[in-house]
């Protein structure tokens, strides 16, 4: 549509591409990530308030909305302090690619069956392989920080992040396994319908191997789910930035814009790792009721509804992570490692072969 | 239950050759009265002996005493078993201040030993770590708690009274 | 071919946020393991023994607040012991009556504010602002009984500064009818938790031999199982006219001695300082609470120990007096400053993630060890 027009206005082919193309990428950027990034702060600053009795930021707007609008423009004014003996090429250029790891992992996520950044055949694979540039950014971060804790930090969080790759692939194989394709946009498109055909419960369709499959997803849903918020480095694995042990992890030694980039790919990678869990398991933007524009005979509406689907399911896993975050304590680094080679992982693979046997029923 | 005195008494037969003294003049607790060199065998004898079995040190304090020209330290022991006290002392030379430890037979008397050497300045004999506890370890302008002690003016550059 | 490793030195502090304080702590790492913890303490020293030497006895009475700034009725309880055992002083009835209410109510907000922290240390920081609103209240009744919230300088030799405001012993009242269920709340949210088990049970395993012969005293002492509470032992003030019980450590949930024992015996402490209390508030007798106070204090020649059960542990005054109007020497034995020798101990072979653990379950105030 914007292709067309753009061909439109141009009469050239390729300039509209090079236009075209610019926009689109920079678009989930402003419309999403960056208000959902500046939203999710707040929310989780009034989230962790009202569980603990307080209220959370008041002062600076209603409510205090405009309370993380503020710290991000302190944080942009900040002064960009750098050590005499950090390595300044990978100090400088580790939040950069943490930030692009996260935000790339956004180009191929499915917001509704009209909005999508790219729709790739190898959806599910490009998230994997691009949020593996995270770990790269983080260990960049630690070593460059020349700084005992910056060091530990991102070691743990290295091997925190790759161990937890591990279930969160198997799982993701078990649904390509089902489903026979590595889209995510094909894959949310199977789930059409109502609640039950998503794949939580089996998935579409009423064969005797959808109600065969029910328990291996739910256990699929949880180790996957469980294995996200490790590779977020939420609570209770929020063993890197451990604030007691570690002061602050990776990041201990950034300032300023540079921190503010760490600061909001955490919180862009919370909401792309809850995408991803809906758009496998919760019907992704599908609508669990049907469709309002179906009913009147709106189709225009049916994008917009389900773009809204699509951040509410996601949102709801954020606040769940928040919600863990507030209430848990945190393991030790041994006690997350047994968690995942030790349960999460032969669990996965046993879930595997079972859905695969089913599968082949 | 063992009064001052019967622990006196025990004490004085098993350390016939010791000079060891009762002091019962007291407004509150008697005090045995040692020798600053043996004080680690009458502890070791004080902390095993069967009918005694002082297992806990409850407190070991330096006092600089320049009237007497001594540094003294008094331990207070208690035991966690028998439930009785006796206050120990010993007084040393304010020159040659030379005590023996006692941490190997209470570990707890470790930074207490140390705290009265960064303070008072008595050397306590095979201590095994014997530092500065509560001053820097560069203070080099004498001991605090010594009655005849004053402020340096400089210390590290910086300006001592303010 | 071997790899090539090192011994790593990490500096845990001063400014850390567990290191409850300006403590440092160089640890020895063996890639995560401690091989060796070595305190740096000193950071805070003050010199209170230093001062005392060069004021009068009842100027000495806010200055003992500011060593264990969490328990400072504690720290005035204990001076006030051990001066009036020197001076032979008898004090009123309702006096004594008033600091057993006190002490008790400041071993409830300490050992809030110890496991607050220790939740804080493990990774869950709602418990702690939990914990925090019920010290707010108890925070509450000392500020209407003598207008300070931390330093209260309200125990005197031989009486206190305020007789009780008249709300006082309804609003108590109050306070422990709430108490109670929120101390249920933490337990189910904290003590209990599943993680928390795993982080706290079979960490910093303390047996009571070495507990006592390091000097560990206090909740430290009991969570390794040892039944020993100055309180009972070797009664002070009025305490052996309440019923209440010594919760000892039993090993729950791993190893007798655990972290996490050391933490439940605060949690129990709390339940039986508010039978304490309320025993304490039932026999509450009338009578005037100045009446004691010595004009002008001037002990006779001779010196005094005294301990007290503080929430730390074994608190003790050791008082010189030369017959003047100021002491010739006081030397206080902190517990947390004894306690800190056991660290190394306790620490070696677990991991950096422990050592903080560790740290916050023998629960300790720089205040009191740096003096």
């Amino acid at each position: 549509m914007m292709y067309d027009f753009l061909v439109d206005l141009f009469g050239n082919s390729v300039f509209a591409d090079i236009i075209a193309g610019t926009i689109q990428s920079l678009l989930p950027l402003f419309l999403f990530i960056l208000p959902f990034a500046l939203f999710a702060v707040y929310l989780e600053r009034k989230v962790s308030a009202h569980m603990q009795d307080r209220l959370g930021p008041m002062r600076t707007g209603w409510h205090g909305w405009k309370q993380t609008i503020a710290d991000i423009i302190k944080l942009i004014q900040k002064e960009d302090i750098i050590a005499t003996d950090n390595d300044k090429l990978l100090f400088n250029l580790a939040p950069i690619v943490v930030f692009v790891g996260s935000y790339a992992a956004f180009a191929a996520i499915p917001f509704s069956s009209y909005f999508i950044g790219t729709e790739l055949d190898l959806g599910i694979f490009y998230i994997v392989a691009v949020t593996g540039l995270v770990v790269a950014g983080i260990l960049m971060a630690g070593w460059a920080s020349n700084n005992k804790y910056s060091l530990l930090g991102s070691m743990r969080s290295v091997a925190q992040i790759i161990s937890y790759e591990i279930p969160t692939i198997l799982v993701m194989l078990s649904l390509v396994m089902i489903s026979g394709t590595m889209s995510l946009h094909t894959l949310s498109e199977q789930q059409t319908g109502y609640a039950w055909n998503w794949y939580i419960f089996g998935g579409p369709g009423m064969t005797l191997s959808k109600f065969l499959l029910i328990p291996s997803m739910f256990i699929g849903f949880l180790i996957i789910y469980i294995s996200t918020l490790a590779e977020v480095n939420r609570t209770p694995f929020d063993i890197p930035e451990a604030e007691s042990e570690l002061v602050s992890g990776y990041h201990t030694e950034y300032s300023g814009m540079k921190f503010a980039m760490f600061f909001l790919a955490e919180y862009a990678n919370m909401f792309a790792v809850s995408a991803i869990v809906v758009a496998l398991f919760l019907g992704g933007y599908q609508s669990p009721v049907g469709y309002f524009g179906d009913l009147i005979g709106a189709s225009w509406m049916i994008p917009i509804e389900q773009f809204t689907w699509f951040t509410v399911k996601g949102l709801f896993f954020v606040f769940v992570q928040m919600w863990l975050r507030w209430t848990l304590p945190r393991l030790r680094v041994d006690q997350l490692m047994t968690t995942s080679w030790k349960y999460l992982i032969p669990i996965a693979f046993v879930n595997l072969i079972i859905i695969g046997l089913i599968t082949l029923l | 239950m063992k009064k001052a005195e019967e622990i006196f008494q025990l004490l004085k037969d098993n350390f016939p050759a010791s000079n060891l003294e009762l002091k019962t003049d007291q407004p509150t607790e008697a005090i045995i009265i040692a020798s600053p060199l043996e004080i680690d065998k009458i502890c070791f004898f004080l902390h095993d002996a069967p009918e005694l079995l002082f297992d806990d040190l409850m407190n070991l304090s330096g006092v600089d005493e320049p009237k007497a020209g001594v540094l003294t330290v008094y331990y207070h022991l208690g035991s966690t078993k028998i439930k009785h006290k006796i206050t120990l002392k010993v007084s040393t030379d304010r020159n040659k201040p030379e005590v023996s430890t006692v941490t190997e037979v209470w570990k707890s008397a470790d930074w207490h030993e140390r705290e009265a050497y960064d303070l008072l300045g008595i050397i306590f004999l095979n201590h095994p770590d014997l530092r500065r506890i509560l001053m820097p370890y560069d203070w080099d302008a004498g001991y605090p708690l010594r009655k005849d002690y004053e402020n340096p003016e400089f210390y590290q550059g910086m300006k001592v009274p303010y | 071919m071997a790899i090539k490793t090192e011994e790593m030195v990490l500096n845990m502090g001063p400014q850390h946020p567990s290191t409850h304080g300006v403590l440092r702590l160089e640890l020895a790492l063996e890639g995560e393991i401690i091989t060796n913890v070595i305190p740096h303490i000193g950071y805070l020293h003050r010199c209170f023994e230093k001062h005392c030497e060069a004021m009068t006895y009842p100027q000495i009475v806010p200055y003992t607040d500011r060593m264990d700034y969490l328990a400072p009725m504690g720290n005035e309880f204990g001076y006030a012991i051990a001066m009036e055992k020197l001076l032979g002083i008898q004090v009123p009835e309702r006096v004594d009556y008033i600091r057993v209410i006190m002490a008790e109510l400041q071993r409830i907000s300490s050992h809030l504010v110890a496991l607050g922290t220790y939740g804080a240390d493990i990774g869950a920081f709602t418990p702690f602002l939990y914990c925090f609103i019920d010290r707010e209240k108890v925070l509450n009744l000392f500020e209407i009984t003598c207008g300070a919230r931390l330093l209260y300088n309200y125990i005197w030799i031989g009486g206190l500064s305020h007789d009780l405001h008249p709300d006082f012993v309804r609003k108590t009242r109050e306070f422990i009818k709430e108490f109670r269920p929120n101390l249920k709340e933490i337990n189910d949210l904290l003590s209990h938790n599943r993680i928390f088990i795993d982080r706290t049970a079979n960490v910093g395993i303390l047996p009571i031999d070495t507990a006592i012969n390091y000097g560990v005293s206090g909740p430290n002492l009991r969570g390794s199982g040892f039944k020993w509470d100055i309180r009972k032992d070797d009664p002070y003030s009025i305490y052996n006219k309440f019923d209440f019980d010594i919760p000892v450590g039993e090993g729950k949930y791993g190893t007798v001695g655990d972290s996490w024992d050391r933490y439940y015996v605060r949690v129990l402490e709390m339940e039986e300082s508010c039978r304490i209390i309320e025993q304490a508030l039932d026999q509450l007798p009338e009578g005037d609470v100045q009446s004691a106070i010595p004009k002008r204090v001037k002990p006779v020649v001779g010196n005094v120990y005294a301990r007290v059960e503080n929430p730390r542990g074994d608190l003790g005054y050791f008082i010189i007096s030369d017959g003047s109007t100021s002491p010739y020497r006081v030397k206080v034995r902190a517990p947390s400053f004894v306690t800190m020798q056991v660290l190394n101990e306790l620490c070696k072979g677990y991991m950096v993630a422990d050592v903080v653990t560790i740290l916050g379950s023998i629960d300790i105030v720089l205040g009191e060890i740096d003096r």
